[in-house]
């Protein structure tokens, strides 16, 4: 591995050989628009939003997945860029629900992020739109196929636990849309509600319920506290508003961390001034459970009480 | 296992039955060299390499195969060509692929033999898929040996003992013929373990497509063999450095394959004398669509359009004025009338806005409409994208919305500004081939036919008289009364009393033409305008 130089819209810089061009971009803050990217996933150069110019070809490449070379000349907004850039942002908008007002992922949506920088609006015209379908199955994930953009981010995050890979794609062209195992709902699916492909939907497509109707991503303020639970210690963050803790919500899974339901409960009791019911998932059905039976802790909590009070008899005796 | 001996043995063996065969079926010519070709003008002006078995040996029986030198190319190779060799000599044959893109086979073996892994794979790409297009399907069906030996000599070379054919479904008796010809050379030890005794071992499996048009993409194609969604990869790394499962692959077409025995039976430079400096060789076409002699032809590349069209294809049926000749599928482009002369090479093809393609070739005439074809084609592409990515997704979607508006009367005058923008940014930002070539069909029309949009957008007319939503029916005042054309409408939207001028309701007619042509041919009373 040995170090190149570029230089970037007019800025030199040295990167390892490995770094795509999109990294080392923003190595010299240089932001290039992506809807797919994650460096925590495999690259896959579906939304092509991040595509660029390379002195040298006709051709736009993404930098994403173009590694950088000795002496390439990349410009991030060229007037092709630009205009390929909107014209992408445009099509994605077409087929999109023009909901931002109500839309819980509004002021975190990176679609709404990239709508307001290229100044693009809705369009109304007479052609197909994605079909409403809506996953409300789930007490704990709202899945919307209309918004979806189909990233892909959580086919492949879910992918990663191998005992999940729930989400996949179904259907090909603009009938394309995710789908869970052979075309079940959130609740009869084998899904865990682990919300990984929540942390990563760059929309509203993936939404996490319990937060839903609480909170705007502006309001209140958080902090990021890592799970006690196991010891990957993924990290949530804490939502307060009015001095209350009101939401606990999946921080994206790096490298080793899982995330998982039990996890997630666990900090919400823990955290959460007035936690929702939990539930749990029994052969397909959500159903309504105690806090004790959703963490695991029933026959514990006897145990608990049957070694405290023996400990209290022996120090009496 | 076989030897080089025994191989000749059969050779000797079966020519003269096979032969007496040919003698008795009547239809071909035995030439002074051994080449055998099939009789007819049809097949006169042209020149067989891939097909060069088609129509004359027996495909179930590899004993045919061998007796017009089936095999003898992998095992001269075998037996007296080091790997190097081989590649040296693909390279200097200037043999380019046949799939569509046209990239020099000798380079991608060459890059792929230079790469070290402890497995390599050899792919032969029979996902044929362009409507009209069966070229491969005809080798497969007719010469699957061929398909086997050029793919044993390529995984000499490069070093791979593992091939797969990926082949559609849709294609039951090139399935079934390439099992019994896998079958049959594995038994007669040309393909399998310690191949005629040089040590080499190579071995083919089938795995069969699943009707997805984009599975013809190299990348998607790995991924379907590997058993995911056949969605095509971003190309990080070289599929000759890291393919299927990571190792080095090499995919090449059908037709490629069936030419590289071939090349190393008459030798490099005899390829080269065929075809042009830059595209040596043949290629073979699928001549469709409104030609008076449909089917394949095989021809030296440099080969003009109007000799292939009209000398070989017989121009268009019943006399009709010819108007464009479509080249590469959906991918392609359409060519004018007055580029009939342009030769047919990867490079002449390119420059008009066209594209070489896999071999299919649909002759149009004057009742087609070109607004209609590049309808007809995105329709195909909108139906075949795999949703990956959003340019083709979503913009092969609107542009199909707004071809649909204006074959039906409804375009309006910004809709080919916004064709050609669209086209350009889904050519420009698609991931894989199907997506950045998608467009063509539009921008070749709107490039050679922008008056018929025009007409569409502005006159709400179809000048060839094919979008029904833009044609008429009437009746002139020819009519004689006799009551034909009301006795055929399905509809019954003819009225008109006996020996008197007949009318058609315009609001039911359903513009079947069936009026027209029950119209006494003398009379002629019923015009479509």
């Amino acid at each position: 591995m040995s170090d190149v130089r570029l230089m970037i819209d007019g800025q030199e810089v040295v990167v390892s050989s490995e770094t795509s061009i999109l990294e080392a971009a923003k190595q010299i803050g240089i932001e290039i628009p992506a809807l797919c990217y994650d460096p925590n996933l495999e690259i896959e150069a579906a939304c092509r939003l991040c595509l660029v110019e390379i002195e040298g070809s006709n051709k736009l490449q993404t930098s994403c997945s173009t590694r950088v070379k000795e002496g390439m000349v990349v410009h991030t907004q060229s007037e092709k860029v630009v205009k390929t850039r909107k014209d992408i942002l445009q099509l994605l908008l077409d087929s999109h629900p023009n909901d931002c007002l109500t839309c819980q992922k509004a002021g975190e949506c990176l679609l709404q992020k990239y709508a307001y920088d290229y100044d693009l609006k809705f369009r109304v015209h007479d052609g197909a739109m994605r079909p409403q379908l809506l996953d409300t199955s789930s007490p704990y994930i709202l899945k919307d196929n209309a918004k979806c953009i189909l990233c892909g981010k959580c086919v492949k995050t879910c992918a990663q636990v191998s005992d999940r890979q729930v989400l996949t794609f179904a259907e090909r062209g603009y009938e394309t849309y995710i789908a869970l195992d052979a075309n079940q709902t959130l609740e009869t699916s084998s899904c865990v509600s682990c919300n990984r492909c929540v942390t990563v939907c760059p929309v509203g497509a993936l939404v996490d319920k319990r937060a839903l109707g609480k909170l705007r991503s502006w309001d209140g303020s958080s902090r990021v506290i890592n799970c006690k639970r196991c010891d990957y210690g993924c990290e949530f963050e804490i939502v307060s508003k009015d001095k209350k803790n009101i939401a606990v919500l999946a921080k994206p899974p790096t490298n080793g961390r899982p995330l998982c339901l039990k996890g997630r409960l666990n900090t919400e009791l823990e955290y959460i001034d007035e936690p929702e019911v939990p539930y749990r998932k029994i052969s397909g059905k959500f159903e309504e459970t105690t806090w004790s039976k959703a963490l695991s802790l029933d026959g514990l909590l006897e145990k608990f009480e049957k070694m405290d009070s023996l400990k209290g008899k022996t120090r009496e005796e | 296992m076989i030897t080089i001996e025994e191989l000749k043995r059969i050779k000797e063996e079966q020519r003269p039955i096979l032969e007496k065969r040919l003698i008795e079926q009547g239809n071909v010519n035995i030439n002074e060299d051994g080449s055998i070709v099939l009789n007819g003008d049809y097949y006169k002006k042209q020149v067989r390499i891939a097909l060069k078995n088609c129509g004359i040996i027996d495909p179930n029986n590899i004993k045919e195969y061998i007796a017009v030198d089936g095999y003898f190319a992998l095992a001269n190779c075998l037996i007296n060509k080091k790997a190097k060799d081989i590649i040296e000599d693909m390279k200097a044959s200037g043999l380019r692929g046949r799939g569509g893109a046209g990239f020099p086979t000798g380079r991608k073996w060459e890059t792929a033999f230079l790469y070290d892994a402890d497995q390599k794979y050899m792919i032969c790409n029979a996902d044929e898929g362009d409507p009209g297009a069966f070229m491969d399907r005809s080798i497969l069906e007719n010469d699957p040996h061929s398909v086997l030996e050029g793919m044993a000599i390529g995984g000499y070379s490069i070093g791979a003992d593992k091939g797969f054919i990926y082949v559609r479904a849709e294609y039951p008796l090139a399935v079934r013929r390439l099992r019994a010809a896998i079958d049959q050379a594995k038994e007669l030890g040309l393909l399998g373990n310690n191949i005629l005794g040089t040590g080499f071992n190579f071995d083919i499996e089938l795995r069969l497509g699943s009707g997805a048009f984009v599975c013809g993409e190299g990348t998607a194609l790995i991924e379907s063999i590997e058993g995911k969604r056949g969605m095509p990869r971003t190309k990080i790394y070289r599929t000759a450095h890291k393919g299927l499962w990571e190792k080095p692959t090499i995919i090449n077409n059908v037709e490629t394959f069936a030419n590289v025995p071939v090349i190393f039976q008459k030798g490099v430079d005899w390829f080269r004398s065929i075809g042009t400096e830059k595209s040596p060789g043949t290629k073979v076409f699928a001549l469709v669509g409104k030609v008076e002699n449909a089917g394949l032809v095989e021809v030296p590349m440099g080969t003009t359009l109007r000799e292939i069209v009209f000398d070989i294809g017989g121009g268009t049926q019943n006399g009709k004025e010819f108007k464009s000749v479509q080249t590469g599928g959906p991918s392609g482009g359409c060519i004018p009338a007055n580029l009939i002369d342009t030769s047919v090479d990867f490079e002449s093809l390119d420059k008009i806005g066209s594209i070489m393609g896999s071999g299919g070739m649909v002759v149009m005439d004057e009742n087609t409409c070109m607004v209609d074809i590049a309808r007809y084609f995105l329709d195909f592409t909108v139906d075949e994208s795999c949703g990956k990515c959003v340019p083709c997704r979503e913009g092969t979607k609107r542009m199909l919305e707004t071809l649909d508006k204006i074959v039906s009367g409804k375009g309006e005058e910004e809709d080919i500004e916004k064709l050609e923008s669209l086209s350009e940014t889904i050519t420009l930002g698609s991931l894989c081939g199907l997506g950045q070539t998608a467009a063509n069909p539009v921008i070749t029309t709107l490039k050679y036919f922008r008056d018929e949009y025009e007409a569409h957008i502005q006159d709400k007319k179809c000048p060839a008289g094919a979008c029904v939503d833009l044609v008429e029916y009437f009746i002139t005042d020819k009519c004689i009364g006799c009551g034909a054309c009301a006795r055929a409408c399905p509809v019954d939207c003819i009225s008109g009393a006996k020996k008197e001028l007949h009318v058609i309701d315009q609001d039911r007619c359903i513009k079947c033409g069936a009026c027209m042509e029950a119209c006494p041919p003398k009379i002629s009373a019923v015009i479509k305008r």
